[in-house]
């Protein structure tokens, strides 16, 4: 009868009330916990199973004691715009420094972040070429890339701001051998015309490769090798040119926070902290770390800065409209759509 | 019913004043806003960009063949739902909210895994246009078919039954009665379709390979726009779509009202 | 049905009617019933044909994919703590944003369908539009509103209340993504149901509200379920949006789609499956206990 609806509508409504009161009383705690130390972490998220073990590994340190943390891993270019817009953060580590500069102009990171021994980076890698089991293409290096019926694999440098290591590091490499820039940009070309797939991420794109697709993938050494212990039927291929990949770490804000934030970055740059790194894939920026030496140095190892720095690099490639990059996927584009 | 003629339907009223504000006017006005920052001409040049054009064009195309599937598969899905009996009828029923409940990056790698390469039926449409349809077939499937259902439980099956009684074939019965009482709930799945359709973005990003020009939807392109701090630009192609939709969206709910005038 | 008698021309298509049954002896109303079998059988095979496709073999692929290694690493990804709370959080945000759309849905259907003043069409317009907009850009807005360089943000600051990056962004998020469904299910059905029964109980001299308890709902019953399962259904599964306003903080803004994200990224395939095995179960959940609702409430009425 009425009884039973009417039994349903209240209590329909009843509950809605406690859960807004609910929600309204959660929201009222808030996140940040009271009495203890504690450090929000914020990071982008290929080094997550890394900081699996260095948190614990500093909380057993004098001044790690007590230290709790909030973590938060996702896309290294989201992650920088979320600090940026409130999320709170004592520690931040992206995938390369323009991530870390977003906050410096935000106020949030001191301009002296990497005015330090490691300039502010806490890891290092490489770019390598992933192929399948075997190297059926033979595939030794960029030339081989631009090869006809070779496919390549890279994400989207313009979602992927971590992408745009691979970029470059084909770019470099080709000034390494000694072509003139014209000629490099000419390689790039030749490069993204064998390009099958843009993925979002280069999550996505091992992704994309792992279920057939592809010959190639370009893609970062400590990808590489986690992926290979997760048992992967693939092989990398690290180019005798090719860039260094750095990425950087920053204490955010000021304060008691920030103190013991320092000494939790102190750790991840100490001996102990570097060879946990180095346990899983990573490259140290110290030098003396045991395991260090299983790390084949490539003969033509450059760095961003041989190029112009980040900055230079992001103007002149990937500007939306006239970015070298962005010329080249529109004259590939225009020419072969439809 | 006489609603909001008396004090307690203002209130109401009220209440859902402000819960559209919170929810909807507040964040579309920041969103005009922003697109707008820069003047026209910044804008026109954001969306006439070639990348942007053909991504815009692919998903309102996409998304017409994807609602056009539907429309007909929907409605015959609903059918099947509510007039027919067969083992196992209320297991499927459950399932077809499934696509929607499901994360898009499980679904993206699912479809990747079924109609990629590898896939254990052997169609492979990974890494083409008709992924994108794959892929938006898949996250729309539920609208079309929850939008009839409803109304054909609650459908008075006497006046198809004075129909049939009177001569008239199952056909003119279908097309007579059946399908303008439908036409409603159909519009309105379809029109839910197109919009999920034409903002859908984690189901694609695997199975279509986000090739610029070939395979790149909008909402993949406006990623790569946010990615970039280019959130005017971002804005902007946003707002075409969201306009491409609701054209779409006020000309489906002006042949529905044209329609339920003609109803007996 | 009954055995077919001699000479019976074969039906072979769909529509036929029973002029296409010849023979001496033929029961024109068995043959029409058969061919009605037929036809019954062959939209049958229509629908079931696209949904495996479409649905059934992603599900089967996801449940195989889950428990391919068997039972015990299925159990213990469903039982670690990030998992656990992203559950419990999941439902937290759902049972806060499923029933307010709800009763904002039923009151928008009425006032659209019922209701006489201009700029109905408007007004269904702004209802659809987040759905129409991609999430991520949902989210982008809703920061560019709450956030801490948004419009609101220094009101909120002083307020003391945190929205984005905090629970109640996720659940405005969560709540724009899923908002037209109960909205678009419900005016159909109120369509269909008319305006016969509701002006007979008042004229009979029930109020407004009793009206609405007593006619208008029991009427627009299903359409509501189904809005409120379409609802759920999305609130549980959004991604996009929620990612954007809820900074990702593991076990403490990290709802189930964001744990799937999570463990995908971190190569754990079965953690991730098994979160999206939590959440489909979940949506059956929700439409399993609608209906037994539903059934329950209507029992007691007079229909």
């Amino acid at each position: 009868m009425l009884s039973t609806q009417k039994v349903l509508m209240t209590k329909r409504s009843a509950s809605i009330l406690v859960l807004i009161a609910a929600a309204v009383g959660l929201t009222a705690c808030g996140s940040s916990s009271s009495g203890g130390k504690n450090l929000g972490l914020v990071a982008y998220s290929t080094p997550q199973s890394v900081f699996e073990k260095l948190i614990p590994a500093f909380g057993a340190t004098t001044d790690g004691k007590g230290v709790t943390f909030s973590q938060s891993f996702g896309p290294s270019g989201e992650q920088s715009r979320a600090v940026a817009n409130g999320l709170h953060a004592d520690i931040v580590n992206f995938s390369l420094s323009p991530d870390v500069e977003r906050l410096v102009k935000a106020g949030l990171v001191s301009s002296s972040w990497n005015q330090n021994a490691t300039h502010g980076f806490v890891s290092e890698s490489v770019a390598v070429i992933i192929v399948r089991k075997g190297n059926p293409k033979h595939i030794t290096g960029w030339s081989d890339l631009v090869k006809p019926g070779v496919q390549v694999l890279t994400p989207n440098p313009f979602t992927s701001g971590s992408a745009r290591w691979n970029v470059m590091a084909a770019y470099g490499a080709q000034l390494k051998e000694g072509k003139t820039p014209a000629q490099a940009q000419a390689y790039l070309t030749a490069l993204f015309h064998n390009v099958v797939s843009q993925d979002s991420s280069a999550r996505n794109a091992l992704q994309t490769f792992l279920a057939g697709r592809g010959d190639a993938l370009i893609d970062y050494e400590n990808e590489a090798i986690s992926d290979q212990k997760k048992g992967a039927a693939i092989e990398y291929v690290i180019p005798k040119d090719t860039i260094l990949i750095q990425n950087p770490v920053a204490v955010v804000g000021k304060g008691t926070a920030a103190t013991t934030a320092q000494k939790f970055v102190d750790y991840l740059l100490s001996p102990a902290g570097q060879a946990i790194w180095v346990s899983k894939g990573y490259r140290p920026v110290i030098s003396g770390v045991p395991g260090a030496s299983k790390f084949p140095t490539p003969p033509g190892l450059f760095t961003i800065d041989s190029l112009g720095g980040w900055k230079t690099v992001t103007k002149q490639f990937f500007e939306p409209e006239t970015g070298i990059v962005t010329k080249i996927e529109q004259s590939l584009g225009v020419s072969t759509a439809k | 019913m006489h609603l909001g003629t008396r004090g307690g339907g203002m209130l109401g009223k009220g209440l859902l004043g402000i819960y559209l504000t919170i929810l909807v006017l507040l964040p579309v006005a920041a969103l005009l806003a922003k697109s707008g920052t820069g003047g026209t001409h910044a804008f026109w040049r954001e969306i006439s960009n070639p990348e942007a054009v053909a991504a815009i064009k692919l998903t309102l195309i996409a998304s017409v063949i994807v609602v056009t599937i539907n429309a007909i598969f929907g409605t015959i899905i609903a059918w099947v739902m509510v007039r027919d009996e067969f083992p196992g009828k209320s297991i499927v029923n459950a399932l077809i909210d499934l696509p929607f409940a499901l994360p898009t990056i499980v679904a993206g790698v699912v479809l990747l895994a079924l109609y990629g390469k590898g896939s254990p039926v052997g169609i492979d449409v990974a890494f083409t246009r008709a992924s994108v349809v794959l892929a938006l077939l898949f996250v729309t499937l539920p609208f079309v078919v929850r939008s009839v259902q409803p109304v054909l439980l609650e459908l008075d099956l006497a006046m198809e039954e004075a129909a049939a009684s009177l001569g008239a074939s199952p056909l003119t019965v279908l097309r007579r009665i059946v399908l303008p009482t439908l036409a409603p709930a159909i519009i309105s799945g379809v029109a839910l379709s197109f919009a999920r359709a034409v903002g859908e973005f984690g189901s694609l990003v695997l199975i279509t390979g986000n090739l610029p020009f070939k395979t790149e939807a909008g909402s993949v392109y406006i990623f790569g726009q946010i990615s970039n701090e280019n959130l005017a630009a971002a804005a902007a192609v946003s707002v075409v779509l969201l306009l491409a939709a609701l054209l779409v969206l006020g000309a489906l709910a002006y042949v529905s009202r044209r329609r339920s005038r003609h109803v007996l | 049905m009954s055995s077919s008698g001699p000479g019976t021309a074969a039906v072979s298509t769909p529509f036929a009617g029973s002029r296409a049954a010849k023979g001496p002896g033929i029961d024109p109303a068995r043959a029409r019933a058969r061919s009605a079998r037929r036809r019954r059988i062959g939209v049958r095979t229509v629908a079931l044909g696209y949904l495996a496709m479409l649905l059934l073999a992603p599900v089967l692929m996801i449940f195989y994919r889950t428990f391919e290694h068997g039972l015990a690493p299925v159990w213990n990804a469903a039982t670690t703590p990030s998992a656990e709370h992203a559950f419990w959080l999941s439902l937290e945000i759902v049972a806060i944003a499923v029933p307010l759309n709800t009763a904002f849905g039923i009151g928008m259907a009425l006032l659209l369908e019922r209701g006489r003043f201009w700029g109905k069409a408007i007004l269904g317009l702004l209802i659809d539009m987040p759905f129409a907009i991609s999430p991520v850009v949902v989210g982008l807005s809703l920061v560019l509103v709450y956030g801490k360089t948004g419009w609101l943000g220094d009101w909120l600051a002083e307020q003391g209340i945190q929205v984005i990056f905090s629970v109640p962004g996720m659940v405005i998020a969560t709540a724009v993504v899923s908002l037209p469904f109960v909205v678009r299910e419900t005016i159909p059905v109120l369509r269909e149901m008319g305006t016969d029964a509701e002006q007979a109980a008042e004229t009979l001299g029930a109020s407004r509200w009793q009206t609405f308890l007593r006619i208008t709902l029991p009427g627009i019953r299903w359409g509501v379920v189904y809005g409120v399962v379409l609802t759920t259904a999305r609130a549980l599964g959004e991604f996009g949006a929620v990612s954007i306003v809820s900074g990702r903080i593991e076990q403490q803004t990290q709802t189930l789609p964001l744990y799937v994200q999570d463990r995908f990224e971190n190569f754990d395939a079965t953690g991730a499956y098994t979160a999206a095995v939590v959440l489909a179960l979940l949506a059956i959940g929700t439409l399993l206990a609608m209906n037994l609702l539903t059934r329950r409430a209507h029992r007691g009425t007079v229909d």
